[in-house]
């Protein structure tokens, strides 16, 4: 099972962050920590799996973010790569085209998008279409109109830096924002 | 203002604050702000509100005030509130907390909700963030959801057991039927539920397990659909269908098959189907593929296909991608003991894989290697191991040495390519080596003793061109010291002899002693050497009387202690300097004492004069194994050396008694508490008899006494002992080697005993002997000795 799913920004903030098991506030600041140094460490195209205390640790970059997930002993690694792929890809359903600041700014939209995918530490649901349509039921059941962009659901090259192309407005917005 | 839009102002506010300070001011302000709101009453921005505090707890501020806010919208009737509250549950709250308790009720009425999206809502709740007593409380309605209701539920029903079985375990009994009645379900989210769900319930119960291996044909089935089926573009992820599920029966069949015939019988067929079938050009076709070379190693799988899966772990073996060559050498590394030839046949790659950049791959081809290396290749491994040794990174290295070690010691091809291996690791990486390492580096030295001119030279070398790997220095310290006068007598065969003065030797050894680089025990040694070349050098003693005496009031107590001492030899018991300092015998490695490299200079203060008590170690093998005799005096393997004082012909060729007799012998062995004298072996004519006789308090005298009754002469008879490894034994000379015929004399030998811990005494005794131009070996173990003895 999955122990946790982090998500970190390149200058080590974090994004997201999904625990499976129980642990206290300092332990998850202790790990948080000790993955932003581990990760972003990591020079490009060097092997994706670390190992770090009884964990395996299963890492991918995409654009700007670090998708970390700490595994345990039995879990396939390739596998994960193909989970924090797919989740991707949801969110990408989900935003149309999105960037690190979607999530920063619909944060529990990321949460919901991804408590539909994975639950326990488990894969809950492997079809891509019937995690969009819960997401777009559940959308309308809240009665808050969120605007974005349908996507076909097509299955894009797994290495394609997803977030190479930003909108228009993103960029701005991004390239206006101090960097720290 | 469209009350989101305020969230995302104050997410744009805290992303324009200019430094920590400022920010801090804001989240302040603002967690005020939404404390405020929380005493207010409901005012339909709750659930905003509380999404601002989960964002302001993600960026590491304290946010527990929000806890009971939690609760409260989780009660709300409406979706979009309920929907933040469990999600502040999940993020806030969690099994130690004791808020968590209070929405128990909330999560019950909610699973019995009629919209699916509330239901889901708990269900993920409780999945993510269960106590144990939630678990126990709410098994019975996730029972229930997981056998009556749509698809949608059922699959997060299964999750949620899932979380309850690893929090409760006996709840495992309660959804085991359900489990399996889920297997039979077409919706693949359900399936992929159901498959986990039954693997969590087989690895917990053994029972269960075996129920399930009946499930082993409705698997098998269900995954060939998966494999043969068309393209099915729901589950499609790059030609695979369904990666995720496949790699969960898979992972579910290696657990029904492990160590069960008819259940790894039946998937044989699909397992050698998907190796074949599955295209691995991407990375979840290699995820699908590697799972099934786990479940082959793992499952009693036949031959044939073992050899297919190790020909996918070397196909991955020269994959580009980093991380398949990664799980690849993860996989060899679990076979390399049961599969050992088939993992060799790959080691040229594995090899290549230590010069990777990358700090993962290095590490797995390192521990790899380390498995791999055996007899044959020992030689040509090893020089790859020294060659990474040297650019290895940090972390590495100490397990790197250790393994080098390790490797050396058990296929050394030569004693000479051993101590070289040991000098260049030194030499590499002395810092990162253990502590053993000098003490076991000079034991080695002893026992090669054609090497020791090689060696000193070598050492000698490396000690002038650097001094501050503290182990290497220690080791060549001493075996300068000790093998001085062949450093100077400048000859050497092995390797070009360096010529050196008297003066040269004490002048590296003073600069070890002054260097702020040695540690306190370097220093030791080099004291020590110094001082042992007091006997081995002509011309400089004065010098090294100095020396001795400067240090005589060292600031360094242990150093001080040893200066006033060999002082004292040098003044007072200057006739006992020579024999102080001769050189070492061999260095028995299992004796007790000499582990530590601290005790170097210690055991001259240890030696004892000419005639040495040794302690002969007692092997651990039970006394009914009397197979191979020389195995039996030494349990290292170390063989059997008599002391000097003992019988004077050496032992017959080992010959293998026929067990049986001697089990007979045993078995027929009487020894009585009473007589004083036993006998204790009776064969060929030969009698053996045994006297005891105490002399103090610890202390013991054996009387030995062997007669003859055939017709001709008993010679060249011999007589070695063993005892337990806390007593110590000294074997007088024996009277005689022949015992004459027809029981006209005999021959006796007197062992004295010395058992200061009180142990219960065993000694076997090996007797040789040369019967009718027939030689015999054989030995007895008395276990009991009369009551008298203590």
């Amino acid at each position: 099972m999955m122990h946790f799913l982090l998500l970190l920004s390149r200058q080590g903030k974090l994004r997201l962050q999904k625990w499976f098991t129980p642990v206290t506030e300092r332990e998850k600041k202790k790990v948080i920590r000790e993955m932003t140094l581990m990760v972003l460490a990591c020079p490009p195209r060097s092997c994706n799996f670390l190992l770090w205390r009884d964990l395996k640790i299963v890492y991918k970059r995409y654009a700007s973010l670090y998708f970390c997930c700490g595994l345990g002993d039995q879990d396939n690694e390739l596998l994960t790569l193909e989970v924090l792929q797919r989740y991707v890809e949801l969110l990408d359903q989900y935003f149309g085209n999105v960037c690190e600041l979607d999530i920063i700014f619909n944060f529990e939209k990321a949460y919901f998008i991804l408590d539909e995918f994975l639950v326990g530490g488990e894969i809950l649901e492997t079809s891509k279409t019937v995690v969009g349509i819960a997401m777009e039921e559940a959308e309308t059941l809240q009665e808050v109109t969120h605007t974005h962009s349908h996507l076909s659901v097509t299955h894009l090259p797994k290495y394609l830096n997803m977030f190479l192309l930003f909108s228009q407005q993103t960029m701005e917005e991004y390239m206006s924002k101090p960097t720290y | 203002m469209s009350p989101s839009v305020r969230l995302q102002e104050m997410i744009r506010v805290i992303r324009g604050a200019r430094t920590q300070g400022e920010e801090r001011g804001v989240i302040q302000r603002e967690c005020a702000a939404i404390r405020a709101q929380f005493r207010q009453a409901d005012n339909g921005t709750r659930s905003h509100n509380l999404a601002k505090l989960l964002y302001v707890h993600m960026l590491g501020y304290p946010a527990h005030f929000g806890q009971m806010e939690c609760v409260r919208l989780i009660a709300s009737p409406r979706y979009n509130e309920k929907r933040v509250g469990y999600l502040g549950a999940m993020m806030l709250l969690d099994e130690k907390q004791d808020a968590s308790l209070l929405i128990t009720n909330s999560i019950k009425n909610d699973l019995s909700h009629s919209s699916q999206y509330v239901q889901s809502l708990a269900l993920c709740t409780l999945a993510c963030m269960g106590s144990a007593e939630m678990c126990r409380d709410l098994a019975p309605e996730i029972d229930r959801l997981l056998r009556a209701s749509n698809s949608y539920i059922k699959k997060k029903a299964a999750l949620c057991a899932v979380h309850m079985v690893r929090k409760v375990p006996e709840l495992g009994e309660l959804f085991t039927p359900a489990a399996r009645s889920l297997l039979s379900e077409k919706n693949h989210g359900v399936l992929h539920g159901a498959v986990v769900l039954i693997t969590e319930l087989c690895e917990r119960n053994p029972d269960t397990l075996e129920q399930f291996r009946k499930a082993v044909p409705e698997l098998v089935l269900m995954m060939k659909g998966l494999v043969m089926s068309g393209y099915s573009p729901e589950h499609n992820v790059a030609g695979i269908s369904d990666p995720f599920l496949q790699v969960r029966i898979l992972r579910l069949l290696r657990i029904l098959g492990r160590n069960n015939d008819t259940a790894s019988d039946a998937m044989n067929d699909l397992l050698a189907q998907v190796a074949t079938n599955t295209d691995s050009s991407k990375t979840a076709g290699s995820a699908v593929l590697y799972e099934t070379v786990l479940t082959v190693m793992d499952i009693k799988s036949e031959s044939g296909l073992r050899v297919l899966a190790v020909n996918i772990l070397g196909r991955f073996l020269l994959n580009n991608d980093r991380n398949i060559r990664y799980i690849s050498m993860t996989s060899l590394q679990k076979i390399v003991q049961t599969d050992h030839n088939a993992v060799q046949r790959h080691r040229g790659t594995i090899v290549d894989c230590l010069k990777d950049q990358d700090a993962s791959v290095k590490r797995r081809a390192l521990e790899l290697s380390l498995a791999l290396v055996s007899a044959v290749n020992i030689r040509s491994l090893m020089k790859e191991l020294l060659l990474f040794l040297s650019s290895c990174p940090p972390e590495l290295r100490a397990h790197t040495t250790s393994g080098i070690f390790n490797a050396a010691e058990r296929y050394a091809p030569s004693q000479r390519w051993h101590i070289d291996t040991i000098l260049h690791v030194l030499t590499t990486a002395g810092g990162d080596v253990r502590d053993e390492t000098v003490p076991n580096l000079i034991q080695l030295i002893t026992t090669a003793t054609e090497l020791h001119c090689y060696t000193v030279h070598k050492l000698y070398r490396a000690l002038i061109t650097d001094i501050s790997v503290q182990s290497l220095v220690q080791v060549a310290c001493w075996c300068i010291g000790e093998y001085g006068d062949l450093l100077l007598r400048g000859e050497c065969e092995e390797t070009e002899p360096v010529q050196v003065t008297e003066d040269d030797v004490l002048d590296a050894l003073e600069t070890v002693l002054q260097s702020h680089m040695s540690s306190p025990a370097t220093r030791g040694f080099a004291l020590t050497a110094t001082m042992k070349l007091s006997t081995r050098i002509t011309h400089n003693v004065d010098r090294i009387r100095s020396i001795v005496s400067i240090y005589g009031s060292c600031i360094d107590v242990e150093l001080q202690q040893r200066a006033v001492e060999y002082n004292a030899l040098f003044k007072k018991y200057d006739h006992m300097r020579a024999a102080v300092l001769e050189r070492m015998p061999v260095i028995d490695k299992s004796s007790p004492g000499h582990t530590n490299g601290e005790s170097a200079g210690g055991t001259i203060k240890e030696l004892e004069p000419a005639k040495l008590t040794q302690e002969i170690v007692l092997p651990q093998e039970p006394s009914n194994q009397v197979c191979d005799l020389l195995d039996l005096l030494g349990d290292s393997g170390e063989p059997f050396q008599p002391s000097p004082s003992l019988s004077s012909t050496a032992p017959g060729p080992a010959s293998s008694t026929a067990g049986g007799d001697l089990l007979d012998l045993l078995g027929g062995l009487d020894v009585t508490p009473a007589p004083p004298s036993v006998t204790v072996y009776e064969k060929n004519g030969v009698t053996l008899k045994l006297q005891t006789d105490r002399q103090t308090d610890t202390g013991m005298t054996v009387t030995l006494t062997a007669t003859n009754s055939t017709d001709g002469d008993i010679t060249g008879l011999t007589l070695q002992a063993a005892v337990p490894k806390s007593v110590q034994l000294q074997m007088k000379a024996p009277s005689g080697d022949v015992i004459p015929a027809h029981g006209l004399g005999q021959v006796t030998q007197t062992v004295l005993l010395n058992n200061p811990n009180k142990v219960s005494l065993k000694i076997r005794v090996r007797v040789c002997y040369t019967s009718q131009s027939s030689v015999c070996q054989d030995t007895v173990q008395i276990d009991s000795f009369p009551s008298t003895a203590w």
